[in-house]
């Protein structure tokens, strides 16, 4: 099928071509929400069955990078939606300038969830032979917190003995293990959530290159809508993986 | 007698989309759904070979007790193998992405899906899915069943199972774009005064799987994904020494492997809901109960998952709730059969292979249902669990349901697609061979099952063995009943007589246009004002205006 100008050859009038879009990528987000149902169901039955192993892990995510991350994706859903709002009203100035923020802010995240997961790696937190709950605080870095490991210590000999509390070295034992189902739940879901925001960036890039050749105004501006549309949708992912991960059982020791 | 009409001066229309371009590349980079559907015609035939040498392999060690033609480890790679070709490769794609890619812009009046170039990437992807699958079967196999158990699968396993995971996963999302693309198209696409309720039942059955498809598959893609990432890096998500849950994987793989089978059956009944009312010159009978059945069974078909897990160790309440939700779902299958009969009552009935087919379908498919109900039962599923009854249950509903209406709908729109006829009597001898050679293999094997003797196991106690040579043979015979038509239909493309638009003749926007049509499907953007199936008011079909062939039955 051919195309005449922005009317591709199988739709009869550009309105039929828009209303197929939006419909097709809400169809898609819909079946992005099936395929994170699945991990989110493991984690909650998992989370369930090791109430002790994944409190006292996601109290090893740093929280502070968790929100910073969380601040940065919302911002950028709003520098998306600007994004929108200046196609729709033929602003092809604005246009390019805020989904290049919003590139910019989604490399932010990226850069940030970076960081975490060397921290983890630094840990001894990925799970594998040479997986250690207990890396941290054996290992004291300068500049480490001494009430702050002390703190984390005594949670986990309290966790090992929620998992055994007859045979505490056994806990520990279990407590890994199940550690461990948390932290592949952690890195599957965090690393598919960032492999759409990969994808994400992908997609801007794409229509920030068109944005400068000034295809897109109030006459045609699908593609926009339908990057937002992909672009908040990974967005209220974060947040309920922030949620899910990074905030339960955050309480004063 | 034969219904077509034919006359000596039919002639191929000059220009079709056979035609319209040429060169490999035209074919490997068109985004014409009509060319589409023959990519996918060859890639699913190539599995469904694939899956049928497996089936052969597994009939002829089964003609003696002890098993002689492959070893136990063998035997479970065949059997396992035959199921993911036949399953994955050849069932799910079947229909839609052949006949439903083929026929839905046609029969809506459009020139063509809505997104053709995610069209021709679906088939790319299958592909590639294929492919990688093929590594696996020719790199040690798979030994756990197409159903992936774990532990066996993610840790114990010697097979090749990671690359036919990744090969499954990759299908997946070719099946997601596929229901994704027929989604849209059926609610943006229709032409001027195409309502939803004139649509044919075929795109009803389309809309409804393809709901399916787009809930369901993303969910075992992240299953497979997480048993292959168990398996790659020592995870422990279903691998009870390590706290995982193996009942965990159950139920995520079941959730999406139930609603599949209602992909499977679903544009099977579509299609039988096209040839009934073609070659029983009447209008269906109940066409908002057939259009809404088919939404009903892809809901409800979410609901009935852990059927497949009674031995388990599942609650009793779940049990209980299962079993009785496994009941209600086939309400809607059984009214479609009713409304099918009754659509054939007082009809002046044809005997083409269409019908032929659609009228075995009917048979077969009331029996795989009912016995699915026999399985549904809890006291009774204890029984027959995991036995030949199961095999025997699910083949019926399959192959004598979704094969035979694959291959009656192959008959039925061959003269559409290709512009040709395929020899007459061959083909209603084919029909009749295949049912009874499929009624030869499968019968027995009800009986099989209800004696005891278990599924996947390479041998079985002697007094079995007349039952299964018995099944054997019918297997042979059924082979017969797919040969002939990949020999006569192919043979009709060089040298069948010349169909034209319209040879059976049927009701319907598809039998408007030319035979093979045009690119553009239409030389004429169609405006729709009749309703459909109106066998009573269409004299330019031969059928009396204003005179119809049977008293009205109240329809809708």
């Amino acid at each position: 099928m051919h195309r005449t100008g922005e009317l591709f050859g199988q739709f009869e009038t550009l309105e039929q071509q828009k209303e197929s879009a939006q419909l097709g990528m809400w169809v898609f987000l819909v079946t992005e929400v099936l395929f994170f149902g699945g991990l989110f169901l493991t984690y909650a039955v998992n989370r369930h069955l090791y109430f002790a192993a994944f409190g006292i892990s996601g109290n090893m995510l740093d929280l502070r990078y968790g929100a910073t991350n969380t601040v940065v994706l919302i911002a950028s859903s709003f520098t998306m939606a600007m994004s929108v709002w200046a196609a729709q009203t033929s602003r092809k100035k604005l246009l390019p300038i805020c989904l290049i923020l919003t590139l910019l802010l989604g490399g932010v995240f990226l850069g940030i969830k970076y960081i975490e997961y060397k921290q983890k790696f630094d840990h001894h937190l990925i799970p594998g032979h040479s997986f250690d709950l207990t890396y941290h605080v054996n290992h004291p870095q300068p500049g480490d917190d001494p009430k702050e490991l002390a703190a984390e210590r005594e949670e986990i000999e309290n966790a090992a003995r929620h998992e055994d509390p007859f045979q505490p070295e056994n806990g520990l034992i279990a407590l890994n293990a199940h550690s461990q189902l948390y932290f592949s739940l952690y890195f599957g879901m965090t690393g598919l959530h960032a492999l759409h925001m990969v994808v994400g960036a992908g997609l801007l890039i794409w229509v920030i290159r068109e944005s400068l050749k000034g295809r897109f105004s109030a006459a045609y501006n699908t593609p926009i809508e339908i990057v937002g549309l992909y672009w908040h949708f990974v967005d209220v992912v974060w947040i309920y993986l922030f949620a899910l991960l990074y905030l339960i059982n955050r309480h004063a020791v | 007698m034969s219904a077509t009409l034919t006359s000596p001066e039919l002639k191929l229309p000059r220009d079709h989309y056979l035609n319209a371009t040429y060169g490999i590349r035209s074919w490997l980079l068109t985004t014409d759904h009509k060319r589409i559907a023959l990519l996918y015609l060859i890639s699913v035939t190539f599995f469904f070979f694939i899956g049928g040498i497996f089936a052969t392999l597994i009939r002829i060690h089964l003609l003696t007790p002890s098993g002689a033609l492959v070893s136990p480890e063998t035997y479970n790679k065949l059997f396992t193998m035959h199921g993911v070709a036949m399953i994955f490769f050849f069932l799910i794609p079947s229909i839609p992405a052949i006949l439903g890619n083929f026929l839905i812009p046609i029969m809506i009046g459009a020139k063509d899906l809505a997104f053709p170039k995610i069209n021709l990437l679906s088939w790319y992807i299958y592909v590639v899915g294929g492919c990688f699958v093929l590594y696996s079967f020719s790199t040690g196999g798979l030994d756990t069943g197409w159903t992936f158990y774990t532990p066996l699968s993610s840790v114990y396993s010697n097979s090749a199972v990671t690359p036919a995971v990744i090969g499954i996963f990759i299908n997946g999302f070719s099946s997601i774009l596929t229901g994704l693309n027929f989604i849209v198209t059926v609610h943006t696409m229709r032409a001027p005064g195409m309502t939803w309720f004139r649509l044919p039942l075929f795109v009803w059955a389309h809309y409804a799987t393809s709901l399916v498809m787009i809930l369901g598959t993303p969910v075992v893609a992240i299953t497979l994904l997480l048993a292959g990432l168990e398996r790659m890096f020592h995870l422990g998500f279903f691998n009870p020494a390590m706290g995982g849950d193996p009942i965990l994987f159950q139920h995520l793989f079941w959730f999406y492997s139930h609603p599949a089978v209602y992909i499977m059956i679903l544009p099977s009944m579509g299609v039988i809901s096209e040839i009934i009312p073609t070659f029983a010159r009447k209008p269906i009978f109940g066409y908002h109960f057939i259009a809404g059945s088919s939404i009903a069974i892809a809901v409800i078909g979410f609901l009935v998952w852990a059927h497949h897990m009674f031995v388990t160790g599942e609650s009793t309440y779940a049990a209980l709730t299962f079993s009785f939700l496994s009941y209600l779902v086939a309400i809607p299958s059984a009214v479609k059969v009713f409304n099918w009969t009754a659509t054939l009552y007082k009809g002046s009935i044809s005997w083409d292979a269409p019908m032929l087919y659609a009228l075995g379908f009917i048979g077969l498919f009331t029996i795989g249902g009912l016995t699915g109900l026999f399985l549904a039962c809890l006291g009774l599923d204890i029984h027959i669990h995991d036995t030949y009854f199961v095999i025997a249950h699910f083949h019926y509903i399959m192959v004598g349901g979704a094969v035979m209406g694959y291959v009656g709908g192959i008959h039925f729109w061959w003269p559409k697609i290709t512009g040709k006829l395929y020899p007459e009597v061959l083909s209603r001898v084919a029909a009749v061979t295949l049912f009874v050679g499929f009624n030869l293999t499968f019968f027995p094997q009800f009986i099989l099952g209800y004696l005891g003797m278990p599924r996947r196991y390479h041998s079985y106690p002697p007094e079995f063995q007349v039952l299964n040579v018995l099944s054997t043979a019918g297997a042979s015979v059924l082979a017969l009943g797919y040969l002939l038509p990949m020999i006569y239909l192919t043979w009709s493309m060089r040298y069948g007589k010349v169909a034209g638009p319209n040879p059976w003749p049927a009701t319907g926007l598809e039998w408007k246009t030319d035979s093979p049509p045009p690119t553009e499907n239409f030389h004429v953007t169609p405006q729709v004002d009749w309703e459909p199936y109106d066998y009573n008011n269409r004299p330019d079909l031969g059928l009396a205006a204003g005179q119809p062939l049977a008293p009205a039955h109240g329809d809708d």
